[in-house]
């Protein structure tokens, strides 16, 4: 019998511009998509869900998402929960700093290889999410 | 997409060049509060889009209720001036750097005809 099809886990960054961390989510999210995960899981634009692009609404609906924060007003999230999403985890970047306090990350366009590292921890917690709803 | 990183980097430099410029995070516009969906109405806006969906266009005016000053798409220069589209969706390759100062070129072009009309 063929095996059902499961959704793949959609992981959602902020992408910010004004600040390091915003990069570092986008740096995290490819590492997942593109080299943990690529089978298990897909990204979407943000800003495509705030312009209420239906395919894009009907994305996060449909599949687990896990949001990847840069900084405290959490845009990845509540983009999610105000489309009512699927949201079934938060990375919150400025948490991953807090773990590793000696890590001091870049620039927005350069984060430099503490950012890197940063990004590959929360990277690894993505993975771990990920891992607990397959 | 890649088109987005130039997009960005293009943007960014801009941002790092100039202090008679501001940006802001697009999905700021539905996830902050009135503020954030004034910025639009109060700031004559240049928008830069990587691709055809133009989310930064449309961004502005849903929720700024205003058309943007300008707007500039990155796959539309890639197609006029016949660029290589960029590999990479989280870095620039050396490849892209022409792009990328073409893609600053027709910004600060457009920021200067803005800042014109604006005196």
């Amino acid at each position: 019998m063929p095996e059902k099809k499961k959704n793949k886990c959609i992981i959602i960054p902020c992408s910010g511009i004004g600040k390091a961390l915003g990069t570092i989510t986008r740096r995290a999210t490819y590492i997942v998509t593109d080299e943990l995960l690529p089978n298990k899981t897909d990204s979407i634009c943000l800003p495509l869900l705030t312009i209420k692009d239906k395919d894009t609404v009907r994305k996060i609906k449909k599949n687990p998402c896990i949001t990847v924060d840069g900084c405290v007003a959490q845009c990845a999230k509540k983009n999610v929960e105000h489309h009512h999403g699927k949201l079934k985890g938060e990375i919150r970047i400025l948490d991953v700093m807090k773990e590793n306090r000696k890590l001091k990350p870049g620039t927005v366009l350069d984060i430099g290889p503490d950012g890197e590292k940063l990004a590959r921890k929360a990277a690894e917690k993505i993975f771990k999410i990920v891992g607990d709803k397959s | 997409m890649s088109e987005g990183m130039i997009s960005r980097v293009a943007t960014r430099r801009i941002l790092e060049e100039r202090d008679d410029v501001v940006t802001i995070c697009l999905p700021l516009f539905l996830a902050g509060g009135q503020e954030e969906r004034d910025f639009a109405k109060e700031n004559p806006c240049i928008t830069v889009d990587g691709c055809s969906k133009m989310c930064a266009l449309k961004g502005v005016k849903m929720y700024g209720k205003v058309q943007p000053k300008s707007s500039i798409v990155i796959s539309e220069i890639i197609q006029k001036d016949k660029h290589l589209k960029p590999k990479s969706k989280s870095k620039i390759e050396s490849e892209d750097e022409k792009l990328v100062h073409e893609t600053m070129r027709i910004i600060k072009k457009q920021i200067e005809k803005v800042k014109e009309r604006e005196e």
